[in-house]
């Protein structure tokens, strides 16, 4: 019986490459891929100011010469595009990693967000239930009727209203956070709510009732944890979907200030110039664009298989 | 019956007198109404008698009921940045948006059936199964994209379609100004309404797919098979026939957000619609324009809730026992 070695004596790395999930992730190549692609497009995001080859926003090392300079060759300047040159002349690959960081941290930031609100919403209308329950309940189903573009919208243009000119270019990504995070906290709120009643009803609640814990510390350190598995796959489709919104919202011209384009932003741009033969300036933000919500899509299916313990 | 149906229009007019609340307040409070109209010159004197005048002094509750008075009549105001009716605005814009997302249901409703129809016959071929990755793909792709591939494919590449606007439109006596009359309306409604569908479709194709697949089991499919019926016969006389009623429901429900989702579509291929007036506001913080808008889809929203339900009512006795039973 002596070479039965507790679970806490393996290291945290031996769990993890021993546990469930990463039994499933090894198995399934679309997720390995998918994570490959996504690490590397929100690493080159991260690191976009130290390797991008260009600084496109300083106006001091642009020349209006690289203007609508094609993908691998050089300009008249002598600059070298690998991706080619926008209308400004421009670097299309560094707009890009820039414009790909403000989608992911507009998206992320909206998600998270999202996730605090509908989770915070979700545990107390299934915890109280009652009228509390209805009325929260009642605005999550009338919101989840309307398509959330919609809702971003007008969220969108209720906070433009408000805040007075000057402060709109400093405020715009806080309000564009704000605004998808508004048009998505319902997903989380009913799932999270559907799940809270049933731990509700378990011993251990009832025990933690009956020694007279405060009902916040049971909502946040009991009947979270348990919760928390659901909230994780609707976060990462979640963020799939930000990111599409962002996207969107840029695209349709309401969304990030000019000064700091994102993906949706550049694909703007790029469609002004798909007639006059400049392909490369469209082509490759929306491809970028692609890949990551495609890839962050395809992790959310992925997770959401192997955290449902009827598939296993 | 006549009860349920009073229950239900007592809800939906609640729901409305909510949204027109959040429009009120949007119109009242967002921006400044005497700011958006005077002219730069006016005087402090002038602004206190156009506040005075527009009733903007009156108490809140008073400013209420008359928003919603004039919002029954169909009277918003005037467009702070196009300076003319609300009303006449969306009015004049509306048969464009009417008529894209009425083709993209036609359209949506007649592919999704048929290819839903095929991929649950040959669920083993392989065009089912590339049938259904390009439905996929199709989904997780933002809208835009897709409509700026189409473009891209049909207008400049081969140069088949146009790409923007909705060609030569004809009144059809009134105020509905049609494109569906002219050979240059009905080109360039092509490629938007095919944008504007596409989510549809998927969603009637695995609908009709999934519904197909569990009637083709069942026993009175077999009976119809040791009967000798035609495989004609079966797939579409008795299967299909018995998957329509949720498709009809779906399609139903999903009308509103097509006209929802017709901004981003407008906005693409520049079609003057209710839609890119409404994206086009957001943008300069049209409030007027905003909070009709607002109410229009709700109300939209609401109408379509309401026939759908008051329908099912009527075709599924079930509900009538259930319904009184619950009291919900």
């Amino acid at each position: 019986m002596s070479e039965i070695v507790p679970l806490a004596r393996k290291s945290r790395f031996a769990r993890i490459i021993d546990s469930d999930i990463f039994y499933s992730y090894r198995r399934s190549p679309v997720a390995i891929l998918a994570s490959i692609v996504a690490a590397i497009l929100i690493l080159a995001a991260v690191l976009a100011p130290w390797i991008s080859p260009y600084d496109p926003f300083n106006p001091r090392t642009l020349n209006l010469m690289d203007g609508f300079t094609k993908p691998m060759s050089e300009s008249f300047a002598g600059n070298f595009f690998v991706m080619g040159a926008d209308n400004q002349g421009r670097d299309v690959l560094s707009t890009i990693l820039h414009g790909s960081r403000v989608s992911l941290f507009v998206g992320l930031s909206a998600t998270l967000f999202a996730m605090t609100l509908g989770v915070g919403l979700g545990l107390v209308a299934g915890f109280r239930g009652g009228l509390t329950d209805a009325v929260i309940m009642r605005i999550a189903d009338v919101q989840l009727s309307f398509p959330a573009i919609l809702i971003a919208l007008l969220i969108f243009g209720v906070a433009r209203g408000l805040i007075p000119p000057s402060q709109q270019e400093n405020t715009a990504l806080m309000v564009l956070i704000l605004a998808i995070g508004l048009s998505n906290w319902a997903q989380f709120a009913r799932t999270v709510r559907g799940a809270t009643m049933v731990e509700r009803q378990k011993d251990y609640v009832s025990a933690a009732r009956i020694m007279g814990v405060n009902p916040v510390l049971i909502l946040i350190k009991h009947i979270l944890p348990n919760v928390v598995g659901p909230v994780l796959v609707i976060a990462t489709i979640g963020l799939a979907l930000a990111i599409i919104e962002e996207a969107t919202l840029s695209y349709l011209g309401v969304g990030v200030p000019p000064t700091q384009p994102s993906l949706g932003t550049l694909i703007r741009i790029g469609q002004q110039y798909l007639f006059s033969g400049e392909w490369w300036i469209l082509f490759f933000p929306a491809m970028t664009l692609i890949l990551l919500a495609l890839s962050v899509n395809l992790l959310g299916d992925w997770l959401r298989d192997a955290l449902n313990p009827k598939l296993r | 019956m006549l009860a349920f149906i009073i229950k239900r229009l007592g809800q939906s007019v609640l729901v409305m007198l909510v949204v027109a609340l959040i429009s009120f307040i949007m119109f009242r409070y967002v921006g400044d109404p005497v700011a958006s109209l005077v002219s730069q010159e006016a005087t402090m004197a002038d602004q206190a008698q156009l506040r005075e005048r527009l009733g903007l002094n009156d108490p809140v509750h008073e400013q209420f009921f008359r928003f919603l008075g004039n919002a029954v009549q169909g009277q918003f105001g005037i467009s702070y940045r196009l300076q003319t009716p609300v009303s006449e605005l969306i009015l004049s814009r509306l048969p464009a948006t009417l008529e894209l997302a009425f083709t993209s249901v036609v359209i949506a409703l007649t592919l999704g059936i048929l290819l839903g129809v095929f991929t649950a016959l040959n669920p083993k071929s392989w065009a089912s199964a590339g049938i259904m990755a390009f439905s996929l793909v199709g989904v997780s792709l933002p809208t835009f994209l897709i409509g700026i591939g189409l473009i891209y494919i049909f207008a400049v590449e081969l140069q088949w379609l146009p790409s923007f606007g909705r060609g030569q439109v004809v009144s059809l006596g009134g105020w509905w100004r049609t494109g569906f009359l002219t050979e240059s309306g009905l080109r360039s409604i092509i490629l938007p309404a095919i944008t504007l569908s596409l989510f549809q479709m998927t969603l009637i194709m695995r609908l009709v797919r999934a519904e197909m697949m569990e009637v083709l089991r069942q026993d009175y499919i077999k009976f119809a098979r040791a009967r000798g019926l035609s495989k004609r016969a079966i797939n579409f006389g008795h299967a299909l026939k018995n998957t329509l009623v949720p498709v009809i429901t779906i399609t139903g429900l999903q009308l509103g957000s097509v006209i929802a989702f017709a901004i981003i579509t407008e906005t693409v291929f520049q079609w003057p619609g209710v839609g890119s007036l409404f994206v086009n506001s957001v943008a300069v913080v049209d409030v007027p324009v905003m909070a009709a808008y607002l109410m229009f889809i709700a109300f939209v929203f609401v109408v379509i809730n309401l026939i759908v339900d008051i329908l099912y009512y009527i075709v599924d006795p079930r509900l009538r026992v259930g319904g009184s039973a619950r009291g919900t």
